[in-house]
């Protein structure tokens, strides 16, 4: 078996990752750094996020109101050392971007510009154009290849973290260009593969989004934490899982049922006027948009579509000039990738998957209770998000803590042995497993695809917007039938060239492993807070949960949950204020 | 290829399609494309004649009649009128692809393609214009 | 409307094949389908052997660029019905050696893009402390365009240049280092042009234009090209007049 080693190896390329890598080099230009990803970096998610990055820079503004903000959106369940600490930061690695040539948008005297964002009471959101997270993770990319240290492995997919003597050691990938199987040992290992929206059937997630690095800690013994949050984003089209901004509803956009009824009115978000008004109706806070989608189809009132069931988003009698110059882009998103012409038609639209809050379980630097292994980004819980990611505060969560991770790794790293051979034989073994499970696997029945959807399908009904122990406790069985059926899977491609149905299935096995913590956690928290939901237990109880949920994976392979209180400095918990 | 390479684990080998000699028939563009290098040939061509008129001009008045006189032949007819063919598209394509490689702004605000393309067309114009006066003796 | 469409698409496994060959499937013909939809409904249900790069779908990620009946196309972003009744061919992206199926192999790139240092350069590096470095929204402008590049490579399978002599640096690698060129922050343009002005850089272009035609984000790398090669010879003019004035 063929191995490489470095100090310091990043799983996943994309913002977090870049971001840690160029930390550690500049820490420590003589620590080795490998970014391992399963795509180009270029292609990671983060170039998906459209609208910004929170950092304050206006003399009204203060460190204290975003981190309250913060706070309050999160329905208090973030650690609010944490929280100083991002805010803080977060406009200090905002003008680092700026510094290695991030475009973000100005005044006309040239200083960055800002702009005003959901649940953000003061203007604080720096933007570039509608495409911030792409230009942000090409500057990074692009910054990231002035540093010799930094190796790429550009499509290598991690299958296992090397763990011995309670010390990560580093992963095992597979290459796959070639289909090699090779070991990367490393004496600090940096999760940050992002999120794991594909874990539902609706989401606005890249298909790259399957909760691997979760996975690949939670088997390593890691942690996960307050994997029940889960954001939904009110009006995203079905099948594509494309946002339509809220920027559609803020200019007058209608919400319609079947009957072309405007239904948030039956849904406490006050009367419907003509024109849009700030806070009621289509202008009500995101997680009540959600739902009341919810409940209009439990009263058979949403529309049939191909993809199950829709609500309509009515932009017509905004008429062709206000659409074409407001909100050409929802109309070119619209018309280029769902082939739908909002001026003239109707917008199919649900509440899709969006983020998760939850993830691995980190303290303020990123580190993990495994030593040598640390996580940044969505994939990782700090957590700063608590019960529910204010905007923009993602892209500058990814930077703080992707610098923060990189920089202690980069510490850790310096003063360590490399690895044992134990972890070379972990490595072996794992390269059979490979071998008999997946690659000489002869026979099977369940297609890859089947089993996916019917996990998609188990998570929403049990852990969608609205939760109750019977519907969770459905997914939990039909979860763990899936699990055990997943083995039979049979795969038409043994191929070692470029083999994705190879990396599908590694991925479906990834996500079975999220799915089901997502909904122990969710089983277990019962109360109400963010977005969590349950109908079963309406309200927030900060006497039993004003804590995070830790989901530990045991030996037998089922899972032990445990509660770690909330860090609180300055902001008592308070009643959570919704709308912006 | 004459050999083929033969697949060993672990390496890949890459299928490298080869680019036909005819690849320029493929699309309309590239037709235009190689119709545009093929014009310089017509350019040249005028430039030589213009250089055997000067040549045949220095010769005196009895040497240039004969030079007319050659050029009337139908296979010079004819590849004169194929180079001004040539030399039009040449000129025009040109002209229109100005606007890529000049950026002019004013006040900020990129001047439009129209705007850099048509003093090309003007000049073009004037100096037809002028040169016609001369020869109709103005 | 028919309620089906046949793909024909290209399979290459250099395990078992010597060169590609056509596979035809029938798929589902929707109106809200792209190329890629049809794409994963033949790998999720006909063929999981099908490999294929993707993950965005909404044309930003710049993954599965392919040649569609003979066109580069995001196939994120191209419908079925505009190849109604079809079939419709789909082949990996022209000029770049083939891995598998519809797999690219994309190192060169790579190599090219890390070559024209698509980064900021300067002299002298402000402390953060001291706030961002100034630029109008016009000094903005300037550049913008050039940094939308989402490296789809769609630009180097139009560009006939490169397939005939894949030494040439290319669109969107050349744009990129227009994009930094322009960037009022920086400072490199000389370095950089010292990289592009051989054969292999800017001069190896000959205008074609496709690449900009191509181009789904409208980044104009043959403007890029043409405008670095306007430079470049004002340039080389001013150290030839001005041997020592020039900068």
């Amino acid at each position: 078996m063929d191995s490489s080693s470095h100090d310091v190896l990043l799983v996943g390329g994309g913002g977090a990752g870049l971001r840690a890598a160029i930390a550690v080099a500049e820490v420590n230009p003589k620590l080795s750094v490998a970014v391992v990803s399963k795509v180009y970096p270029m292609r990671s998610h983060t170039v998906s996020a459209e609208g910004g990055a929170a950092g304050v820079a206006r003399p009204d503004d203060s460190l204290d109101e975003h981190a309250y903000d913060t706070i309050s959106g999160g329905d208090w369940l973030c650690d609010q050392d944490a929280v100083e600490a991002f805010v803080k930061e977060a406009r200090e690695e905002l003008l680092q971007m700026e510094h290695w040539g991030c475009p973000w948008s100005r005044e006309p005297d040239g200083r960055i510009a800002v702009r005003p964002f959901g649940g953000m009471k003061k203007e604080r959101t720096w933007f570039a154009a509608d495409k911030t997270g792409f230009h942000m993770l090409h500057t990074l990319f692009q910054t990231s290849l002035k540093y010799n240290a930094i190796t790429r492995y550009d499509e290598w997919f991690v299958t296992k973290l090397l763990v011995d003597d309670g010390r990560v050691q580093g992963v095992v990938a597979i290459e796959l260009m070639s289909g090699k199987i090779q070991a990367i040992t490393s004496k600090a290992v940096i999760v940050c593969t992002g999120g794991c929206g594909k874990v539902f059937p609706f989401t606005t997630n890249a298909n790259i989004k399957n909760g691997d690095g979760m996975a690949l800690a939670y088997r390593a013994g890691c942690p996960l934490k307050d994997m029940e949050f889960v954001q939904y984003h009110p009006t995203g089209l079905p099948f594509t899982g494309i946002l339509i901004t809220e920027a559609a509803r803020a200019e007058g956009g209608y919400m319609l049922n079947k009957d072309g009824y405007r239904y948030l009115q039956d849904y406490d978000l006050g009367k419907p006027q003509p024109g849009p008004v700030l806070r009621t109706m289509e202008l009500g806070p995101r997680d009540r948009l959600s739902q009341a989608f919810v409940k209009e189809n439990e009263k058979g009132r949403t529309i049939e579509g191909p993809y199950g069931p829709v609500v309509h988003l009515d932009l017509r009698h905004l008429g062709a000039k206000l659409i074409n110059t407001k909100l050409p882009f929802v109309r070119e998103l619209c018309l280029k990738y769902q082939n739908i012409d909002p001026i003239k038609e109707l917008i199919p639209v649900r509440p899709v998957v969006h983020y998760m809050m939850g993830g691995v379980h980190t303290n303020m630097n990123g580190a993990t209770p495994i030593k040598g292994l640390y996580a940044a980004g969505e994939v990782a819980c700090v957590s700063i998000n608590g019960a529910n990611r204010l905007g923009s505060n993602s892209l500058p969560e990814l930077l703080v803590f992707g610098a923060r991770a990189g920089k202690s790794a980069a510490a850790f790293a310096s003063d360590q042995r490399p690895a044992g051979s134990a972890a070379l034989t972990q490595a072996m073994d794992e390269q059979r497993r490979l071998e008999e499970q997946f690659l000489r696997k002869a026979g099977g029945r369940e297609r890859v695809a089947t089993i996916r959807e019917e996990m998609q399908k188990a998570v929403e009904s049990g852990a969608g917007i609205y939760r109750t122990a019977k519907t969770l406790q459905e997914s939990a069985n039909k979860l763990q039938e899936l699990q055990e059926r997943f083995p039979n899977i049979a795969l038409d491609d043994h191929s070692r060239t470029f083999n994705t149905e190879l990396t599908s299935a590694l991925e479906l096995s990834f996500m079975l492993d999220v799915a089901t913590s997502i909904v122990q956690c969710a089983l277990h928290r019962k109360e109400s807070r963010g977005a969590h939901q349950r109908t079963d237990f309406p309200g927030r109880n900060d006497t039993e949960y004003l804590a995070h949920s830790l989901v530990t994976r045991k030996e037998d392979g089922s899972s032990q949950l445990k509660y770690l209180p909330v860090t609180i400095t300055r902001w008592p918990p308070g009643q959570r204020v919704y709308g912006r | 290829m004459t050999e083929k390479p033969v697949y060993t684990e672990f390496h890949p080998r890459w299928y490298r399609t080869r680019v036909s000699t005819y690849w320029w028939l493929d699309r309309t563009p590239y037709v235009k494309f190689i119709l545009r290098e093929l014009s310089s040939i017509f350019v040249a061509f005028f430039v030589v004649i213009t250089l055997l008129q000067i040549r045949a001009l220095g010769q005196g008045p009895q040497a240039y009649p004969a030079f007319q006189q050659r050029l009337q032949a139908p296979i010079m007819v004819i590849l004169n009128i194929l180079s001004l063919l040539f030399v039009l598209f040449h000129t025009i394509t040109w002209f229109n692809l100005t606007p890529k490689a000049i950026v002019l702004r004013v006040r900020g605000r990129r001047l439009p393609d129209l705007l850099i393309a048509a003093p090309n067309y003007v000049a073009w114009l004037v100096v037809s214009g002028v040169i016609a006066w001369i020869v109709t003796g103005g | 409307m028919a309620d089906k469409i046949t793909l024909e698409v290209a399979r290459y496994d250099p395990e078992r094949h010597t060169e590609p060959t056509f596979e035809k499937y029938e798929v589902p013909f929707r109106k809200d389908w792209v190329i890629l939809d049809a794409l994963n409904y033949i790998k999720d249900r006909l063929d999981g052997s099908l490999s294929y790069r993707w993950s965005c779908r909404t044309g930003i990620c710049g993954s599965c660029g392919m040649m569609v009946d003979g066109e580069p196309k995001l196939t994120c972003a191209t419908f079925l019905s505009s190849y109604a009744p079809g079939p419709v061919r789909v082949e990996a992206l022209r000029n770049f050696p083939i891995v598998r199926d519809l797999v690219i192999e994309m190192t060169d790139f790579m190599v090219k893009l890390k070559k024209v240092k698509p980064w900021i350069v300067r002299e002298n590096e402000k402390p953060i402390s001291q706030g961002e470095y100034l630029q109008t929204p016009e000094q903005l402008e300037n550049y913008k365009q050039f940094s939308m590049c989402i490296n789809c490579l769609l630009c180097y399978a139009a560009c006939p240049v490169y397939g005939l002599d894949n030494l040439f640096t290319g669109p969107a690698a050349i744009a990129l280092a227009q994009r930094y060129n322009l960037d009022s922050r920086d400072v490199g343009a000389r370095e950089r042009r010292e990289i592009l002005s051989d054969h292999e850089g800017i001069w190896g272009c000959t205008f074609v234009g496709e690449c900009t035609e191509v181009c789904p984000k409208h980044v104009d790398p043959a403007g890029a090209i043409q405008q670095y090669k306007v430079d470049a010879a004002i340039d080389w003019f001013k150290s030839f007049l001005l041997p020592r004035g020039a900068k």
